[in-house]
């Protein structure tokens, strides 16, 4: 137990560097956010601010009309979310459960894609939704992002758990394929239809390429991209640049807070039995 | 079961699958294949109002693209950033995963959590705060280095550093990710072969060495091949960044495409460069894939 305890020690000290150096960035970014202008440009740096304002937030929401992106992205991500938990737990569901011909070929085939990086069809797919006339428009940045074969594949992996014993039954009760999956699957795959839940909205926010290319209207700007382009016209602004940054993060962090445990969960059968 | 009762499962099957198959087969596989198609014609900004004026021209994309000195300095900039990056992440990573495995250490879901956090932020907004750490004069980084005296190094504005500036983002923010992957591997192993090689009197490097890394090889492989996909498509950090910049040095294979395509409206050449990309990650995954079956 003696020469345990040094060694204790040490690994602890490694550990605690490790995370503040982690967490640095993050919080160097809030503490700037609060600094007075040009505070962030002083040599030797500092973390803290020496009289906190606000009023790079106040800039934020009355010249720069960020809440509008921050609500552009709200309903972007909110919708992508509650779409794409029904659509990929419907599909989930079948695969895992419903027998008909073909089944296990084409969950393979969808697998096989999971190893395309989306952005190979890219431009074509702005092609198809300019011919849609979808380009410019809300629903073109969320409609790829409805449907996805690693969602299908989560839904999947645990509607296999669910008894069919308990579907049988309720079929020769007289149930049909709909109101079973209502009322009896919905409730049984909750679970990880929160873990998904979490999963799409952290991605769905922080979404950046394709809402760039999608969105041509600066008004209809999802935040990462209202950011990235407020980088560009606002270099020398520091503490303003920071708010923002942190506005934009603050969501995702929250969400990622509150489903820690659903988040991690749903990362490990993704990727154990994967 | 009946027939009857049979068919019904299967119809029912297929109403569940229509949504997702149609969205994914329309939005997804479709767009990859008339990938292909549009990278053999000359697409271009006037075939945007008038897709019929468009012409087949066979392999011309590909023959510029591989002709110019455009793709193979951001294909170099990318492979730099993936097998120097790529590495580092997943060494991050281990170090991260066995850290946070070891018996003594408590509080292991609060720095779980905390080394976690990274990789949730969004892209955008952490490369924005990093330009700013970067600073040469006023940045955190080089007032850290210049405490151990290292001179400043001009991180972004010096074609040399630009690109490991991004690497040691891209660290930060994904070394997390795989820190968990890895991390249920390590509890895949069982601790009983732990406890005979102790009892054996093996020392803790020769346990790491004969147990610890052949039990994570399969977890290895995995954490591989989807940071290498992943790496492949870098795009935020250099757009946010460093526009591509200093002297192109940074200019990846996916900020070209985006470049030729939605700036230049060069439909068939960015469709070209990413059909290429497409290969090459393809080819990189079966090679890994190879390697893997070979060691076993």
């Amino acid at each position: 137990m003696t020469r345990r305890r040094p060694r204790g020690f040490l690994l602890h000290a490694v550990v605690v560097l490790g995370g503040l150096a982690t967490l640095a960035p993050l919080l160097w970014m809030a503490g700037a956010s609060f600094m007075q202008t040009g505070e962030a440009n002083t040599y030797p740096p500092r973390f803290f601010p020496s009289e906190p304002t606000f009023e790079h937030y106040v800039h934020l929401f009355t010249r720069l009309d960020l809440a509008r992106h921050f609500l552009n992205s709200a309903v972007v991500t909110v919708s992508v979310t509650l779409v794409s938990i029904l659509v990929n737990a419907m599909a989930g569901y079948a695969f895992g459960k419903l027998r008909f011909r073909g089944r296990d070929r084409l969950f393979r085939l969808l697998l096989a894609g999971m190893m395309i990086p989306a952005q190979a069809g890219m431009l074509p797919l702005f092609l198809l939704l300019k011919q849609m006339g979808l380009v410019n428009t809300y629903l073109g940045v969320m409609i790829p992002s409805f449907a996805s074969i690693f969602g299908i594949f989560l839904v999947r992996q645990y509607v296999l758990g669910v008894p069919d014993d308990l579907l049988d039954a309720a079929r020769i009760d007289g149930a049909g394929e709909v109101r079973i999956f209502r009322t009896i699957v919905i409730p049984l795959i909750l679970p990880i239809l929160v873990t998904l839940g979490a999963f799409t909205f952290i991605s769905a926010w922080n979404d950046f390429m394709w809402p760039l290319v999608v969105l041509s209207d600066g008004a209809k700007y999802t935040l990462p991209v209202a950011l990235a382009s407020l980088a560009g016209e606002h270099v020398q602004d520091t503490e303003l640049m920071m708010a923002g940054s942190l506005l934009t993060i603050l969501p995702v962090l929250v969400v990622f807070l509150l489903f820690q445990k659903v988040y991690f969960r749903g990362m490990m059968a993704g990727s154990i039995k994967g | 079961m009946s027939g009857v009762l049979e068919r019904r499962q299967a119809r029912a099957a297929w109403f569940f699958l229509a949504p997702a198959l149609a969205l994914i087969g329309f939005f997804f596989f479709l767009p990859i294949l008339g990938g292909f198609v549009l990278s053999l014609t000359d697409f271009d900004i006037y075939a945007i109002g008038s897709p019929e004026i468009a012409r087949f021209v066979g392999a011309r994309n590909y023959a510029q693209v591989l002709h110019g000195w455009e793709f193979w300095n951001a294909l170099r900039n990318t492979i730099y950033f993936v097998i120097v990056g790529g590495p580092l992440s997943v060494l991050a990573s281990l170090g991260a995963a066995l850290l946070l495995s070891a018996r003594l250490v408590r509080l292991k879901g609060l720095f779980r959590t905390a080394y976690f956090a990274p990789v949730v932020t969004t892209l955008v907004a952490v490369a924005i705060v990093w330009r700013y750490l970067y600073h040469p004069r006023y940045g955190f980084l080089n007032y850290a280095l210049g405490a151990l005296g290292v001179g400043p190094i001009d991180w972004l504005g010096d074609p040399r550093w630009a690109m490991p500036a991004i690497i040691l983002l891209a660290v930060w923010k994904n070394f997390g990710y795989n820190m968990l992957i890895l991390t249920a591997g390590l509890q895949s192993i069982p601790e009983e072969l732990y406890e005979a090689a102790e009892v054996d009197g093996a020392s803790a490097w020769r346990r790491f060495r004969s147990i610890t890394l052949p039990g994570l090889a399969p977890t290895f492989l995995f954490v591989g091949v989807i940071t290498m996909i992943g790496y492949f498509q870098l795009f935020a950090e250099p757009y946010v960044m460093t526009q591509g910049g200093p002297l192109r040095s940074t200019t990846s294979v996916m900020l070209l495409m985006y470049e030729e395509g939605f700036r230049w409206w060069r439909m068939g050449k960015a469709s070209a460069i990413a059909f290429l990309l497409f290969a090459i990650v393809l080819a990189g995954t079966l090679a890994q894939l190879r390697m893997r079956r070979e060691a076993r």
